[in-house]
């Protein structure tokens, strides 16, 4: 297939028949003469099949590219490779709200192509940190455990951490019906990406959004464990590129749902166990910190500008294992983490969020300091996490020693620790609670402690809301 | 001449370019017709090893590759204080100005603003001899700082030929011209620097001045002192970032620095909206007057990130040069490392440890090396400080990894942070038990001298205090507290106190977030007279049930909130209240039991 060699083709680029290696996703093409890091490159097969390909490594006469569809069925002999000249663009529009794609932006729902407004560049641009505007704006998910304790900013990113089986699918989704800014109204939308997810999975978040009649303001980007894998790299640049599209050019307040970076984590390793690059734990590329961060950072605000891009991406952490590199490399780079548990799960409690490990790194300084919420939520908070981390290093000592070796102020914390699990923890799929009722019910379980032990909480709080004569038992 | 190269060869920051003949290690090159800036990091031949600190997509094979002859350098001059820079010194405010609220790529803003004209006031007179480090003059640069205009390092020295009049001008315009031997030599308010390369000085002296950082767990149980090198090791979610921030929010270094190297994005936009409206507690201006931002974001080119704590801590020794104690915090050093690997890794050099090079050690030490309280060069004699601090994020909260095993080689002080303390909200997170600080013993004269003789006394009450306790709770894990004689008891209790009202602090509580060197000790005094007077209750027969009962425990532990710095006295009228309820509780009881 030498004729092919350096052959312009009609549309753009130049175009290759000199493929000499393919190993996993990769595809090695030699007698590259002209060719730049990053561009796009179209591969054809000798029957006309078409599968887009993008440019790992080039020069010293052949170009690295990795496939996005697989490499499956490709053959060294009559596939053609044509540069295209450009880098990944996706074609953006607000009439891509209401649709459904596939992983690299393709209708799936058999409606024709939206019409592009412009051409964007999936990898984006980073966000000039000093223009970025400092999230602080409350977002009630009508959810006690992550409004009371662990709170959700505009502009936030803020990752649920979960185990196989787990709900994190109808938690995200809760919290997508749910969210909204207190005492505002303003455009709203929701870019959903499946990332390797199951097929009913990603059905269950349409029908949901369905539901809730929140479908003509969602854009799905849809890349399903049956599709490639190679594919998933793409699948959240293009959805953070509607994202950033609709935020920060037409002011929308887009809510991000990416589910489960752990699968788009295992194409990254796959493509870097193809390349032979020195890996770092796990066997998971060293750049991952970076690569992660490229998608993660493409939230926040801008100065100036109305829309937000806020991210709730999904992780199922192996074998449930935290200090895995995928949940810790995420953690580092988002602004805290909401972790579920399967031993609350297995008491039946939902949404089954261990809060002490659990953090919204905005909270503090956006919320609370600014007082933003109600000036009581702050100490509030600390002392919920106080007494009930105190009650679960109760529960562990009280296992071994018994009820009986443990003094009385020690027991009515165990008390609080169940009343905390059962009452402000536990609450329904459809149960959309305002941040006031949370707090009521935060006030009534912490009324089940004597008031000395409140020494986060201010006097002039105690005060007003302790329910020192009412029995926690009777309210 | 510089040498001009040809691209052949692109994967992600590294490109190889050949013709590159001529061309010198670290140089910096400017890669493509888009001119991104870029570093020579290996030589082979005529091909040359480049690291580009811009994204390279799009790059293609056979664009140019120039030479500049020179090594990556800072400008160094008035407007540096107040900045925001990315890891190569470029301006990001003014880059947003110019292109928006995205940083693209080739866009090339000088670091000073040029065209600013600051004031400048002669100190020096023609006709004088000086060299290197000598003072010439001054411009105001915030109303904080002072920018001494000194006679470069590398300058030959000579007799002052020309000396500008008080007068307005830019960082380009000649202050000074001086001769030597025929050859004269122009000084301008700014000179340039190789990041690379550590800034001279005449000679190190002892750290033993403590950087008072308001922060009562750092300054009373692990100080550092001015000149001295920290580190701040923890998982994700411990409070690392908020640690760095406290640190340079409260500080008494006159200059702060503060390098994110490969951080979030939101964190720096947190620093630049509340630090101008936070005030300096000891001079009461805004705090972005003393301030300057490095920031290379976790999305920004990790190459730049790789360069930005050399460009941060150059800039810092440009101010202790002008005998000023400056304090760099550089979040996160483990980027900075990560940045270093993928760099080797391209580079396919034979990795050591999880991938990382082999010379991630001796660049560390390096780095932590150029910490240190010093003699300048120059009239008139100053004495200047770099304090270094790193937060260092271990994979996994594992503080065997390479990273955090390395650095604690280098430094002095330990501030380990502890998921555990994180996860009930104690914060600062810093375990005391495996925490440590080197520099206890060289400021303790300062302490003793300056705020109170009973510090290192108090200090090591208390802390004996949480040492036992440590030990008690290994046996009440296996028995339960009331297995536990009663003077036991009691000492968990106060150790309690001390966890709940002494080490920990709120950044975010108006009266907490910063506690004063007095209040400090006064604070540390109630809890050790407690457990005094408390013990010797015990003995005298009081039970433990009527301690625990006294309303004083519940006022010790708010005191630190809701006592001011300035009205510290209060806390002595709080120690005689407590003397005499436990006198009180004495008669009472004793005579109860009779």
């Amino acid at each position: 297939m030498s004729a092919a060699r350096g052959r312009r083709s009609a549309q753009a680029g130049l175009a290759y028949g000199t493929v000499s290696e393919i190993k996993g996703p990769l595809m090695v093409i030699e007698g590259v003469t002209e060719a730049s890091y990053d561009e796009l490159v179209e591969i054809e097969t000798r029957d006309g099949e078409r599968r887009l390909a993008r440019v790992l490594e080039v020069g010293m006469g052949k170009a690295v590219v990795q496939v996005f569809e697989g490499t499956q069925g490709l053959s060294i002999e009559g596939t053609v490779a044509r540069f295209l000249g450009r880098v990944m663009e996706l074609g953006v529009s607000e009439d891509m709200l209401g649709r459904v794609f596939d992983g690299l932006g393709r209708p799936l729902d058999g409606l024709p192509e939206p019409i592009p407004r412009e051409f964007r560049d999936v990898n984006g641009e980073p966000i000039n940190p000093e223009r970025r505007e400092y999230p602080c704006d409350f977002i009630q998910t009508g959810i006690s455990a992550i409004d009371g304790m662990n709170s959700l900013v505009r502009g936030q990113k803020l990752p649920i951490f979960s185990g196989a089986g787990l709900p994190h699918n109808m938690l995200a989704a809760q919290i997508a019906r749910q969210a909204t800014v207190p005492g505002r109204e303003e455009e709203f939308a929701v870019v959903f990406a499946a990332i390797g997810v199951q097929n009913d999975e990603a059905r269950f978040f349409k029908e949901s959004l369905e539901k809730s009649g929140a479908i003509s303001r969602s854009a799905l980007f849809l890349n399903l464990a049956d599709d490639p894998a190679i594919e998933r790299i793409i699948t959240p640049r293009v959805a953070l590129t509607l994202a950033e599209y609709l935020a920060f050019w037409h002011d929308y307040h887009v809510l991000v749902i990416m589910t489960d970076m752990t699968n788009y984590c295992e194409s990254l390793r796959e493509i870097s166990a193809a390349r032979e690059e020195v890996p770092g734990r796990k066997g998971y590329p060293g750049y991952m910190y970076t690569d992660l961060a490229s998608n993660y950072e493409r939230a926040g605000r801008i100065k100036g500008k109305k829309g937000s891009v806020t991210q709730m991406p999904i992780l199922s952490m192996p074998s449930d294992d935290i200090t895995h590199p995928i949940p810790d490399l995420t953690g580092y780079i988002t602004e805290g983490q909401i972790v579920l548990s399967r031993d609350l799960y297995r008491k039946g409690i939902y949404p089954p969020i261990n809060v002490l490990m659990s953090l919204s790194r905005l909270m503090g300084p956006g919320i609370l300091a600014e007082k933003r919420t109600r000036a009581d939520h702050g100490d509030v908070s600390n002392q919920l996490y106080a007494a009930y981390s105190r009650a679960v290093q109760l529960r562990a000592l009280a296992e071994i020693v018994g009820r009986s070796g443990l003094s009385p102020t020690d027991i009515k914390y165990l008390e609080f620790g169940d009343l905390f699990e059962q009452r402000f923890l536990k609450q329904g799929y459809d149960e959309n609670r305002s941040l006031d009722e949370t707090l009521e019910i935060a006030w009534d379980i912490l009324s089940s402690l004597p008031e000395q032990e409140l020494t986060k909480i201010r006097e002039e709080y105690i005060r007003k809301y302790y329910k020192a004569r009412r029995s926690p038992s009777s309210v | 001449m510089a040498v001009k190269g040809k691209i052949i060869w692109v994967a992600g920051p590294a490109v190889k370019a050949d013709g590159m003949l001529g061309a010198k290690m670290y140089e910096t090159v400017y890669v493509g017709e888009e001119r991104l800036i870029g570093e020579i990091i290996r030589l082979t031949g005529d091909t040359a090893f480049i690291q580009v600190y811009e994204n390279t997509s799009g790059l293609s094979v056979g664009e140019p590759v120039y030479g500049t002859g020179q090594p990556l350098s800072v400008m160094l001059g008035p407007g540096i204080i107040g900045s925001v820079y990315d890891g190569v010194q470029r301006p990001l405010d003014r880059i947003a100005s110019t292109i928006g609220p995205f940083v693209k790529r080739g866009v090339q803003v000088p670091p000073l603003p040029l065209e600013k004209r600051w004031r400048f006031r002669p100190l020096a007179r023609k006709g004088e001899s000086v060299g290197p480090g000598d003072v010439i003059g001054a411009v105001q640069e915030t109303p904080l700082v002072e920018c001494k205009i000194m006679v470069p390092p590398d300058s030959k020295g000579g007799e002052l030929v020309y000396v500008a009049e008080e007068g307005e001008y830019t960082v380009e315009d000649t202050v000074a011209v001086l001769s030597k031997g025929g050859a004269s030599e122009e000084v301008k308010l700014y000179h340039r620097w190789p990041v690379r390369t550590p800034r001279p000085f005449k000679r190190r002296l002892n750290p033993e001045v403590p950087l008072i950082t308001g922060q009562r767990v750092i300054d009373t149980f692990f100080p550092i002192a001015k000149g001295g090198t920290g580190c701040i090791p923890g998982a994700f979610g411990t409070g690392k970032t908020v640690m760095l921030h406290n640190l340079a929010k409260w500080s008494d270094a006159k200059v702060i620095f503060h390098v994110g190297c490969g951080e979030r994005g939101n964190e720096e936009a947190e620093v630049l909206t509340k630090f101008p409206e936070l005030t300096d507690p000891y001079s009461g201006r805004p705090l972005m007057e003393r301030t300057t931002l490095i920031a290379n974001t976790s999305n920004m080119p990790v190459a730049a990130r790789e360069a930005s704590i050399y460009t941060g801590v150059t800039m810092a020794e440009f101010y202790r040069d002008m005998g000023y104690d400056v304090l760099l915090v550089a979040d996160s050093t483990s980027r900075w490392a990560e940045a270093l690997r993928e760099i080797s890794g391209r580079l396919e050099e034979m990795p050591a440890e999880e991938g990382y090079p082999s010379y991630l050690a001796s660049r560390l030490a390096e780095f932590y090396e150029r910490a240190g309280r010093v003699e300048t060069f120059g009239r008139p004699e100053r004495v200047g400080s770099v304090t270094l601090i790193g937060a260092v994020s271990p994979p996994g909260g594992d503080f065997t990894e390479p990273v955090t095993t390395h650095t604690m080689r280098f430094i002095r002080t330990f501030w380990a942070l502890d998921p555990n303390l994180a996860y009930s909200r104690h914060y600062p997170a810093i375990n005391w038990i495996t925490s440590y600080s080197g520099y206890v013993e060289t400021v303790r004269v300062y302490w003793e001298s300056q705020v109170s003789k009973e510090w290192s006394e108090l200090r090591s009450y208390v802390y004996s205090i949480l040492q036992r306790e440590d030990e008690l709770l290994e046996i009440v894990r296996l028995l339960g507290p009331e297995a536990l004689p009663d003077e036991e008891k009691l000492l968990l209790d106060v150790a309690r106190m001390v966890r709940e009202g002494f080490l920990q602090q709120s950044a975010y509580d108006e009266v907490d977030a910063y506690c004063d060197v007095r209040k400090q000790v006064k604070l540390l005094k109630l809890f050790a007279e407690f457990h005094r007077l408390a013990m010797d209750a015990l003995k005298r027969g009081v039970p433990l049930k009527s301690i625990r009962g006294m309303p004083i425990i519940f006022r010790l532990i708010r005191a630190k909130s809701e006592v001011r710095n300035e009205e510290a006295e209060k806390l002595d009228l709080m120690l005689e209240s407590m003397r005499s309820d436990f006198e009180r509780l004495m008669a009472e009881e004793v005579v109860t039991a009779r």
